[in-house]
């Protein structure tokens, strides 16, 4: 965990100074620092040092949560971040939950149907979901509902209906493969023993799918969907430039065109940070589904 | 209780469905991929051969073409079969010489991602110890962290390019073949042939090569197929971002990008392209399952 952290930051660290002179990175385009200013940055960064202790002065600054002041909004870049940090995790929290519903409840209605026309639309739908560009489906879904239809808004965040598109279109994208593997675990459940002893004694069809079946059908899925989670924070990046969305991502992106160095790597090591925590939240999520794997791993 | 609703007969019979027409060709495109391989080998044609396919110059722009519809809509013409882009580019040709870009990309990363990643799982699990543990703790490390962001961080410090593309999308594509291959290896090197080549004093390298390899060149040949889809697809969405492959050249990521206001005024202009990205990794995915399904059905937990 740590030490991952600690990797990351090493990777963001060493692209800092892989080109030139970093005290570039940290300067707005276009403008001149005078001599002693740009040898008291130098000081600051520890350019005079070691990479070693180059590398503790900016990590110590990262854990303070200092990246420096954003060379665009000429402010703090942890200060930016924070304010953008709630509409993020509101997006991509109600997709999330979108998509496990979504896919669970699609990946058994498909099993259960197999082989009619429902199944193979469920499947389709998974298809299309595994293979659209996000950008993409997003564009579609904004001429169909609000160019053609003009039912939803494009975009910004606003009441509710502001949410349906953005959130559709995670949703979509991450209920597919949970879809695909719904569908299969339960598949391969339904043909065991105790599945087949369960409908001789006469339980009724749905029980038997709701009661036994989904129990143990239900956790290769639900791994994945734990770990879904971080693609879900990625998957926000495009997402909110497209619906124009003032999240992380969208801030991201604009930092990215203004070459605001000292924002882009705040944003990476706050994302990195959120993509660890939900990977150690999947891990103990497991752990307590699957009380197989408990007592073993560190 | 018993109860006489008739239950979905999903315990014995595999082949048992309950549209015989639509069910039977769904059975039979499931089976053989004939669209998809249709697709993926015309793509292949277009990008090789794209400037003698495409229709007309992917650069050169028709002032009186501006936002041309596509033939179907009224006032399309066959001259631009999926209409004109903003300034009258054809956006066929620019998707056929965009095709180029992608399946180049994906085709290069794939090859690049695989050798290197086998290498380093077939090498980490002969060797076990210190150095498999070690190369394991760096798949976790790349795993765990997020691409899209780190690319763009990137794309700060270079500047957007193809190569900068080239070598992030080979850097992120490499472990997935790595771990996957260690898995194996670990299970084969314990087994009678290797311990007797051993005997027969052959070299790490030769019982690697000779011995190891083969057993793993189908999963390697799998994963390689399934990734090519979402190498297309992240490849489109750094375009799209604007830190992928720089303009004038016609990416379908940015292709996307550059329509995108079009798209309450002039649909066609970002649509056409992603569905060109549409298709094709569609068309890959299919391929990969089937190959997944046909050469190495352990691999299903993996997407």
């Amino acid at each position: 965990m740590i030490a991952v952290m600690i990797g990351i930051s090493v990777i963001v660290f060493g692209l800092s100074r892989l080109t030139g002179d970093p005290r570039l990175l940290y300067m707005t385009q276009g403008t001149r620092w005078s001599q002693e200013v740009w040898d008291a940055r130098g000081r600051e960064l520890g350019l005079d040092k070691p990479m070693v202790i180059q590398y503790l002065v900016w990590a110590g600054n990262a854990v303070k949560g200092d990246f420096g002041q954003s060379l665009w909004h000429k402010r703090n870049s942890l200060k930016i971040i924070i304010e953008k940090v709630p509409a993020t995790i509101q997006l991509s929290g109600i997709s999330y939950l979108m998509a496990i519903v979504l896919g669970v409840t699609l990946g058994t209605i498909s099993a259960v149907t197999r082989g009619t026309l429902i199944d193979i639309a469920v499947r389709s739908f998974a298809l299309v979901g595994q293979a659209a560009p996000p950008f993409w489906l997003a564009l579609i879904l904004i001429y169909i509902f609000a160019v053609y239809l003009d039912w939803l808004p494009t975009s910004r965040r606003g009441d509710w209906t502001n949410f349906v598109l953005p959130a559709t279109t995670l949703a979509w994208l991450g209920s597919a493969a949970l879809t695909r593997l719904t569908r299969s675990s339960l598949l391969e459940v339904l043909d065991s023993e105790y599945i087949k002893l369960a409908r001789a004694k006469g339980v009724a069809g749905s029980t038997v799918i709701i009661k036994h079946a989904l129990k143990n059908a239900l956790i290769p899925p639900l791994t994945v969907a734990a770990v879904l989670f971080a693609s879900f924070l990625t998957g926000t990046v495009v997402v909110e430039t497209v619906f124009a969305w003032p999240g992380l991502g969208r801030l991201a992106v604009d930092a990215t065109k203004n070459n605001d160095f000292p924002l882009v790597t705040g944003i990476t090591v706050i994302f990195a940070a959120m993509f660890l925590f939900s990977s150690l939240m999947a891990d103990l999520l497991y752990a307590y589904i699957d009380p197989r794997i408990r007592i073993y791993d560190s | 209780m018993i109860r006489d609703t008739p239950l979905p007969d999903t315990t014995s019979d595999r082949r048992g469905f309950q549209v015989p027409v639509l069910g039977t060709l769904y059975q039979w495109v499931r089976r053989y991929p004939v669209l998809p391989v249709i697709i993926a080998v015309g793509l292949a044609i277009m990008a090789i051969f794209a400037p003698w396919v495409a229709p007309n110059h992917p650069l050169e722009s028709e002032l009186d073409k501006l936002a041309a519809p596509p033939v179907w809509v009224e006032g399309g013409s066959w001259d631009y079969v999926l209409g004109a882009d903003k300034i009258g580019r054809d956006l066929l040709s620019r998707i056929i010489h965009g095709s180029r870009i992608s399946l180049s990309v994906a085709f290069i990363v794939i090859i690049c991602g695989s050798v290197i990643g086998s290498g380093i799982g077939i090498a980490s699990g002969m060797a076990g110890g210190i150095w498999d543990e070690f190369a394991m703790r760096i798949v976790d490390l790349v795993y765990a962290t997020p691409f899209l962001l780190i690319a763009l961080v990137a794309a700060v410090v270079f500047g957007a390019s193809l190569e900068l593309v080239l070598i992030l999308l080979t850097i992120f594509s490499w472990p997935i073949f790595a771990r996957q291959t260690r898995g194996l290896t670990l299970q084969l090197k314990n087994m009678d042939y290797v311990a007797s080549s051993r005997v027969a004093s052959a070299s790490e390298f030769r019982i690697a090569y000779r011995h190891i390899l083969p057993g793993v060149v189908n999963t390697i040949v799998v994963i390689a197929t399934l990734q090519i889809g979402s190498l297309i697809l992240t490849e489109s969405v750094l375009s799209y971002l604007g830190v992928g492959i720089p303009a004038p050249q016609p990416a379908w990521g940015s292709m996307v990008a550059d329509g995108r206001e079009f798209i309450t005024t002039a649909w066609w202009v970002p649509v056409m392209p992603g569905g060109a990205i549409f298709l094709t990794v569609f068309a890959f995915n299919f391929i990969g399952d089937w190959l997944r399904d046909y050469l190495d059905p352990r691999l299903r937990q993996i997407n």
